[in-house]
């Protein structure tokens, strides 16, 4: 019964979404259309910077970087 | 049952998810990058070149390919310390990635290769992400898995391998129509041989003994970044990132800049960036004389520390109206300053010179200089 219940919650939830109207209209997203507002402006330059992070540092992931061998010694 | 039930409800959702409304993603950008980078610090000089080529075909797919190579000549502290000679070798990897759209969906695929003289990695990765609720929002669920061989240049008849698998869940998401929000979050799984074949752990009576890492590491990481469009074109960013591992290490990083274009095809930025950890469970400067612990560290990228970095970038666009088959192209300069201070890891050099006893050495930091150089055309 409960498992029911959490079944239509969620799913008139997300039926709800189905329907949102965007609260940003396409027409008013050339600010976020700015290349500087890109999270990955250039890709190549920025996955590098993560490299020289990553082999330095104990922490990894959650970031750009993928893939790579080690040059860390 | 119960299981086939819950299978229902994730397609349930799942489609509805699928059909939320009819705009369509776009792929990524055609373009080409040649990039020359420079790295100085701790002994160290890493520098070389990367090349990214990125193509649409037809209006589905994307291909992109990246060309990769690290020269290192190093006589890092680790190295001078170990009595090794100063080295030099050359790391070469080689992408190639294909984004397949269709509607509002971006199916990526793509393999890495690296390869050095003692150390193969190859990566491979799958991801989708999926555009919805009016385009504000974009998720996308990604695994990689990397495949290493790792070998010893000292002793020829070591070899050994070290898997990683990866999960993310990324989410990008438009706020305001001046603010931006970007999350992710990973979860990464190690196996194999872990440490590095070279580095040692030394005793307090002087003695050492190679490093020994268990053979498991669970990490996970999740960062949320913020982007803010000022009024007069200008953007603030930020972000933070947490981690934390089955080896007790524990770091968080925050990062801020601002980004300034001036001029028309000028663009100005700055970048400030903190960093700190702390060590893993089983790494120690020194180890007791005769230490029966089984798993021991001693690099300094599991001890305990903290950097700060600060980043300029200058970027010139020298054709911006097009010019034959090319839309845009500029030259592009980052600086980024690095350093590091080190908690509990100590400078060997002055103990094995007798100026001080061990353990009892200053402790040890460095600051690294890191220059990128690359043109970036948009065709």
């Amino acid at each position: 019964m409960m498992n029911k219940f959490i079944f239509i919650v969620l799913a008139a939830i997300l039926l709800g979404g189905c329907s949102i109207e965007p609260w940003v209209k396409p027409y008013e997203r050339a600010h976020l259309a700015d290349p500087i507002m890109g999270f990955s402006r250039d890709p190549v330059s920025e996955s590098y910077l993560h490299h020289v992070y990553d082999a330095r540092e104990g922490a990894r992931g959650a970031g750009i970087a993928t893939g790579g061998g080690c040059g860390c010694n | 049952m119960v299981v086939t039930k819950h299978i229902f409800y994730i397609v349930f959702f799942g489609l509805c998810l699928l059909v939320t409304n009819s705009y369509a993603a776009i792929l990524p950008a055609d373009r080409a990058d040649v990039l020359y980078h420079a790295y100085e610090g701790g002994g160290v000089e890493v520098n070389g070149p990367s090349i990214l080529v990125r193509k649409s075909i037809g209006d589905s797919f994307s291909v992109s390919g990246n060309y990769y190579v690290d020269n290192v000549t190093s006589a890092s502290i680790d190295v001078i310390t170990t009595g090794a000679s100063p080295y030099q070798e050359e790391r070469t990897e080689t992408s190639l990635s294909l984004d397949y759209l269709r509607e509002k969906v971006i199916m990526s695929v793509g393999f890495t290769s690296s390869r050095e003289s003692d150390y193969d990695a190859d990566t491979g990765f799958f991801s989708i992400s999926q555009d919805m609720f009016g385009d504000l929002t974009n998720v996308s669920l990604s695994y990689a898995q990397g495949d290493n061989i790792v070998r010893s240049n000292s002793v020829p008849d070591f070899e050994d391998y070290a898997t990683t698998r990866s999960y993310r869940v990324s989410l990008s998401q438009v706020i305001t129509k001046n603010m931006i929000l970007g999350a992710v979050f990973e979860t990464m799984a190690d196996e194999g041989f872990l440490n590095n074949p070279y580095r040692s752990v030394r005793f307090e009576d002087g003695t050492a003994a190679p490093e020994n890492y268990p053979r498991t590491r669970t990490s996970n990481a999740g960062s949320i970044r913020l982007r803010y469009y000022l009024p007069y074109r200008a953007a603030v960013h930020g972000g933070i990132r947490t981690f934390s591992d089955s080896w007790d290490i524990k770091a968080t990083d925050y990062e801020i800049g601002y980004l300034q274009p001036l001029w028309e095809k000028w663009l100005f930025g700055i970048t400030y960036r903190t960093y700190t950890q702390t060590a893993a469970s089983f790494y120690s400067d020194v180890f007791p004389a005769g230490s029966t612990q089984n798993f021991k560290a001693r690099d300094k990228e599991l001890s305990t520390f903290d950097s700060q970095s600060v980043g300029f970038e200058i970027s010139y666009d020298f054709i911006n109206k097009g010019w034959g088959f090319i839309d845009k192209a500029s030259a592009n300069l980052s600086y980024d300053v690095i350093n590091f201070d080190y908690k509990d890891f100590r400078d060997a050099r002055f103990s094995q010179s007798g100026e001080y006893e061990i353990g009892e050495e200053p402790l040890y930091s460095f600051t690294a200089n890191v220059i990128r150089f690359y043109f970036s055309m948009w065709y």
